[in-house]
């Protein structure tokens, strides 16, 4: 990673005043040549574990070694998530934007020669269209892109996450000069509300009233006020919150300044999952640089106002996420959650008014600054403004991480941005909302997605994970493993949550071994509404969306179980049987070689016989054979 | 005061009071577990849950916590009350089958136990809490706490060592509704 330049380690630098920050903005994009063609190596998690350090190490010897001319010594930079983690290694041309994918060092030679001394791009680097086989050159000519409407990932493949200046350059901290010199708190909050931001974190609760509401307690009473940053994603297969703190952590902070100017608050946490640690050393690096800078902490800018921020760790606790077992943990006693009956901005952390809001949440404060209520109104639906980051995983074939305005259909996101589901398969479902989330089946895909759709469809929101499923999949097997991510974290501390999850998955357990009866059907619903009523938080609360969602749209496939003994999917082990089809068998032997049971004989180019008393479905034969001559039923 | 309704009928509480409070002091029943006069509030057996409408929504909370506020209509045996009770209910019964205070419960909601029903177990620990509280809240020390989470989650002294705080008082077996602290109090005891 790039340091942060050494005008910020020297003791004087300091911004005293919000024009000292102009200048300074200024002075950084007067050293700059746009016409400077700047490579782009992505350092989002996913590029990283597939080698990207190494290929941004690798162009830069290559540029070094080339002796290029020094008018066009090209700039590398290394950033956050790109969102196309499928993929990476990402390395994209600015201002071109010429995209390269899954860039291996061993290519870097190729891209120098070719891209920076003959000026042509190396086609077999380029997306390929999987449709035409055709190549697209420019990142914003493929579909991933160009159907998405990145406005809180802007910044995000631009700009070097650690390096204040590059954010600075971006445009970052005018909102908050803009706050802090032309606007009152209460005009802050009121256009906060007139935006209709909702809370991303997944109750969509009114961000402005939210803060009024602290603002207003804070009031009453002399005391602190907190400003909380909830950053503790723990939903399987979602990582919008990594990915914004990863790559712009500077929006967050900017958002938390903002609303900590607005509420009267002087003091803020940033509560973030240790399982995160490039997120939480990147929000490290850029509180330090952001206080060196005097963007934080005392009199900021000069303006009297005062505000400083520190980081949480959390220990991974998926209840942690909900707010006041998150409180509950800042302050040191277990991730327990607590009735709600009096809210966390009237009593929140330490018995103070606390706001808290999720990190996406934060990061749309400073765009709605900048552009005004009115131009963020325009964006999503009459319930939904502005947009939404998705992570958009499982059976597509473009996983990675979007941004599409509120309203969207789910049909249009999985076709045309996730490229619909691999070949050879059919879309069944997508689970939205994470574990406590509800999945919503094909025939609904119009659907468009914003909070009260996906909720009056029995899903969710939630913070943004999405899961697509295609016909390989059982909605009962679905069912028990949310369920059983949930069960296991449980606090345990109330029994609908502890004692009646166990009990649903028990029922469940039953359903995929093919026993139990309808009238269990009927039992698993009560229980499921007794455990929604009866919770003391909003895990145990959304815990049985996953079987209640499953039931609703799928209730065909349960009776399968039940009634039939049968699992149309083919996963419920107990249900299945697999077999070898010996007209498509030619004897190669693959799968008698990997059976672990020695359940599978023959001799070589003859059909190989399979002794099923033998065989635990474990599927490795299934998978290894290719020609098909495996079957499961 | 507050004025608000129970069943139907008028009735009146102090500021600061919570639905249960209300509720015993009018003489109207509400079952509890992890409740007890002298204790802080937890909110953890959910068995006094009541249906609140506050005239826009009506929902499921608990009346040992929920603070009383002018003009609520209280429902204390709502067919989604009694849902969440009989559940509850259910769930601990077929935990310890043969605690007392579970089958008088069982008994007065109607409720058998399910194929479900534990074996080997007479008196399972509910995780009510009542022993760590009045440990901490009345007897003034913290001789015992929980540990580990979800279905892990248990009833121990700090670190599971025997606790040097603990006086031997007894006043958790006292407290323990289900008589599961018997076998835990000699663990914490040493």
């Amino acid at each position: 990673m790039v340091q942060v330049s050494t005008a910020l380690k020297s003791n004087d630098f300091r911004l005293a005043t919000p024009a000292a920050l102009a200048a300074y903005r200024e002075s950084i994009l007067a050293e700059r040549d746009p016409n400077r063609t700047i490579i782009i190596v992505c350092h989002g998690t996913g590029c990283r574990a597939n080698n990207s350090p190494k290929v941004a190490d690798a162009l830069r010897r290559a540029v070094a070694a080339a002796g290029l001319n020094a008018q066009v010594i090209p700039e590398i930079k290394d950033t956050g998530c790109h969102g196309f983690c499928s993929r990476g290694p990402l390395v994209v041309f600015q201002p071109s934007g010429l995209f390269y994918q899954k860039v291996q060092p061993e290519d870097v030679e190729e891209i120098v020669q070719k891209t920076l001394i003959e000026g042509t791009p190396v086609e077999r680097l380029l997306y390929a269209d999987p449709e035409t086989g055709e190549h697209v050159v420019h990142d914003r000519d493929i579909p991933f892109y160009k159907y998405q409407q990145r406005l809180v990932l802007s910044n995000i493949g631009k700009i070097d996450p650690v390096d204040l200046r590059d954010t600075i350059a971006a445009g970052g901290y005018q909102s908050l000069v803009k706050v802090l010199t032309s606007m009152t708190p209460d005009e802050v909050i009121t256009m906060v509300e007139d935006s209709g931001l909702r809370g991303r974190g997944g109750g969509g609760f009114l961000t402005g009233r939210k803060w009024r509401m602290t603002a207003e307690h804070g009031r009453e009473t002399p005391g602190p006020v907190y400003i909380l940053a909830n950053g503790d994603e723990g939903d399987p297969g979602a990582f919008m919150d990594r990915t914004l703190m990863e790559g712009d952590p500077h929006a967050v902070l900017e958002g938390m300044l903002i609303g900590a100017y607005a509420i009267g608050s002087s003091e803020g946490y940033i509560y973030v999952r240790a399982e995160y640690p490039l997120a939480v050393k990147t929000l490290r690096q850029a509180i330090l640089s952001a206080r060196e800078a005097g963007l934080l902490g005392e009199n900021i800018l000069g303006t009297g106002f005062s505000f400083d921020l520190k980081l949480n760790l959390g220990g991974g606790a998926f209840v942690c996420g909900e707010s006041t077992a998150l409180m509950a943990s800042i302050e040191g006693k277990p991730g327990e959650p607590r009735a709600k009956y009096i809210h966390t901005v009237e009593k929140g952390l330490w018995g103070r008014p606390s706001n808290l809001n999720n990190v996406e949440t934060w990061a749309n404060v400073p765009l709605i600054i900048a552009k005004g209520a009115d131009w963020y109104r325009d964006i999503g639906t009459e319930g939904s403004k502005g947009t939404k980051i998705f992570s958009l995983v499982g059976q597509v074939k473009n996983v990675g991480l979007v941004e599409v305005p509120m309203g969207v259909t789910i049909k249009d996101l999985v076709l045309r941005i996730g490229g619909g589901v691999p070949e050879g398969r059919e879309f069944k479902a997508i689970q939205i909302g994470g574990p406590s989330g509800g999945c919503i089946p094909q025939a609904h895909w119009d659907l468009p997605i914003d909070f009260d759709s996906l909720w009056d469809a029995g899903a969710m929101m939630g913070s943004g994970g999405m899961i697509v499923m295609d016909n390989s999949t059982c909605m009962v097997d679905v069912a028990k493993y949310f369920l059983e991510f949930l069960i296991d974290e449980s606090c345990g501390k109330c029994i609908p949550c502890r004692l009646g999850l166990q009990r649903m998955r028990e029922v469940l357990k039953e359903f995929s071994a093919g026993r139990g009866s309808l009238e269990d059907l009927e039992e698993l619903d009560s229980l499921a509404r007794a455990i929604k009523d009866g919770s003391l938080c909003a895990l145990g609360g959304s815990a049985p969306n996953p079987v209640l969602a499953t039931l609703r749209y799928f209730r065909d496939e349960y009776e399968a179980h039940i009634l039939h003994h049968k699992c149309p999917a083919a996963v419920c082990k107990e249900l299945i049987t697999y077999a070898i089809n010996p007209e498509l068998c030619n004897g190669c032997t693959a799968c008698a070689r990997e059976c672990p049971q020695g359940a599978i004989t023959g001799t070589k180019k003859e059909p190989h016989a399979l002794n099923a008393s033998l065989c635990i479905k474990c599927g490795i034969c299934f998978e290894v054979c290719k020609f098909g001559a495996v079957t499961v039923a | 005061m507050i004025t608000f309704s129970i069943n139907g009928k008028e009735v009146q509480g102090q500021e600061g009071w919570t639905i249960l409070e209300v509720a015993r002091w009018h003489g109207i029943e509400i079952p509890t577990l992890c409740h007890h006069g002298a204790l802080e509030p937890y909110g953890a057996c959910r068995l006094c849950v009541v249906e609140v409408n506050d005239g826009k929504r009506s929902r499921v909370v608990i009346s040992c916590m929920y603070p009383i506020r002018t003009g609520i209509n209280v429902q204390t045996d709502t067919p989604r009350v009694l849902n969440v009770r009989r559940w509850i209910v259910q769930l601990l019964l077929d935990e310890s089958p043969e605690s007392p205070k579970i089958r008088e419960l069982a008994q007065t909601l109607g409720v058998t136990p399910s194929r479900f029903q534990k074996k080997g177990v007479d008196f399972a620990c509910h995780l009510c809490g009542l022993c760590v509280r009045v440990c901490q809240e009345v007897v003034g020390v913290q001789a015992l706490s929980f540990s580990n989470r979800g279905l892990r989650k248990e009833i121990s002294s700090p670190f599971h060592t025997a606790s040097k705080e603990c006086l031997g008082c007894g006043t958790c077996i006292y407290i323990c509704p289900t008589g599961a602290m018997e076998q835990v109090f000699l663990r914490v005891h040493g």
